[in-house]
């Protein structure tokens, strides 16, 4: 017999289940080049702007954690909400967001982008560095991707720093703005998310 | 057993000690502290100034740069070089002021070889030699790296998004600060005028415009409060500036993202 000891066997069990953990985990870096090569692809295809938008929404699904960004931008505000209110804002935001998201990204054409770097910053989040290839029409930008890594199995983004201007942090500016313009009624921004998409 | 034991022991530590290395805090982001609040102290008028602008860049503006980006990329490539070349006779005091001496010098060498070489700055000679990125710099910049409050934010007729302390930045170019102001102002020569100052400050605007017209018609049309980006977008920018390193790392304050959990 191969494991002629139970604590050999005990052992062996530990490492083994130490390791899996390295075996199906993503690196957030890989994880952000297979995204990018996907959506590049979608972009350089031959459909019509509303069927890329389509397709979009369905990687920005995979891949975005669309409700860690959604409490994010909410601010101290999220800790008031009622759960029906709560519910209400997921369901706006998520529309919110992926028509925003989608309509951003269907302008480009075939974008080329490099990831070359990531640094890890604790056990939940890497960003990971990447350069937008420069065009004649526009130059190389850089752009950094907030990765989510608490499930190494499942890392997601959860903020694009375009030169070194946070997209999150702009849209929980955006919403303490309209919040604060409302005295911090909720429903003026459920009013206001749900105008925009329809 | 006992080379079994000790051969799963330190297998055990390195796995963990692999895993380990990924999970300790990185160095960099314990330095980002919460932003300060900028005060939108006239929120109000700042709005109106806002709406204002809005109007004249789609009267103005927008077309104008629209017919700009229209002239061949040689052309505006061109222009632009030399406006950026300008802006180093600010970048470089600034330098000094920040004590950022080499760059100061690197800099003064980039605009001597492309005024001259480059033929007033037309072509970036400086780049093809491999200088290092230019990063613009101003007094606005200086002021907050010497730990002047940034004060409120306000938003000027025609000039945009700012804050007392960069609005106070752009008066020390006309007391004094900007060379080729008092060149163009005060020089007793027959190629600087004022107008020329003025035509070039108008080109920069346009040039600027120009290369960000997708960019400005898409935050426009995805934006809920389109003057809350543009405002989060400057102080952001200025931020990044004025903290001269790592734009992303360093500048980023992790205390809001750790209470999100949604996996």
């Amino acid at each position: 017999m191969f494991f002629r000891k139970p604590l050999t066997f005990v052992i062996f069990l530990i490492i083994f289940f130490s390791n899996i953990n390295k075996v199906y985990s993503i690196e957030a870096d890989v994880f952000v080049q297979s995204t990018v090569n996907r959506a590049s692809k979608l972009l350089s295809e031959n459909i019509t702007k509303e069927q890329k938008i389509e397709e979009l929404k369905v990687i920005a699904k995979e891949t975005v954690d669309i409700i860690g960004i959604g409490f994010y931008s909410l601010g101290a505000k999220r800790k008031e909400l009622s759960d029906d209110e709560e519910k209400k804002y997921f369901i706006l935001f998520e529309k919110y967001f992926l028509i925003s998201f989608s309509s951003r990204l269907s302008e480009y054409t075939n974008p080329e982008i490099d990831v070359n770097n990531k640094e890890v910053l604790n056990s939940n989040y890497t960003i990971v560095n990447s350069i937008l290839k420069g065009t004649s029409e526009r130059p190389e930008i850089m752009i950094d991707w907030r990765i989510y890594t608490k499930d190494p199995e499942s890392p997601m983004i959860r903020d694009l720093i375009i030169e070194g201007l946070s997209l999150a942090r702009t849209q929980k500016e955006e919403f303490a703005s309209i919040l604060d313009s409302n005295d911090g009624d909720i429903k003026a921004l459920f009013k206001i998310l749900e105008e925009f998409s329809n | 057993m006992k080379k079994i034991l000790i051969t799963s022991l330190v297998s055990l530590m390195i796995v963990s000690s692999a895993i380990a290395d990924t999970d300790g805090n990185n160095t960099l982001s314990k330095k980002a502290k919460k932003p300060v609040v900028i005060k939108d102290c006239f929120e109000g008028l700042n709005r109106a100034t806002f709406s204002l602008n809005e109007g004249l860049d789609k009267v103005i503006f927008k077309p104008v740069a629209q017919g700009y980006k229209k002239l061949p990329a040689s052309f505006r490539t061109g222009t632009s070089n030399v406006l950026v070349n300008i802006s180093s006779l600010i970048t470089i005091p600034n330098n000094v002021l920040q004590g950022q001496f080499k760059m100061a010098g690197i800099n003064t060498g980039r605009f001597v070889v492309n005024t001259t070489v480059g033929i007033l700055g037309i072509f970036d000679v400086a780049e093809k030699m491999d200088f290092p990125e230019y990063e613009k710099e101003d007094y606005g910049q200086t002021f907050g790296v010497w730990g002047l409050d940034a004060g409120c934010y306000i938003v000027l007729p025609v000039l945009g998004p700012s804050t007392v302390r960069d609005t106070l930045g752009s008066f020390a170019n006309v007391l004094g600060g900007d060379p080729y102001y008092n060149a163009s102002t005060h020089g007793n020569n027959e190629y600087l005028s004022k107008s020329l100052y003025m035509k070039t400050k108008i080109a920069s605007g346009i040039d600027f415009r120009a290369k960000n017209l997708d960019s400005i018609d898409n935050l426009q049309k995805n934006s809920l409060d389109f003057y809350a980006s543009v405002k989060s977008l400057y102080l952001q920018d200025r931020q990044q500036k004025i903290a001269n390193t790592n734009p992303t790392i360093e500048i980023m304050y992790e205390g809001d993202w750790e209470e999100i959990e949604s996996q």
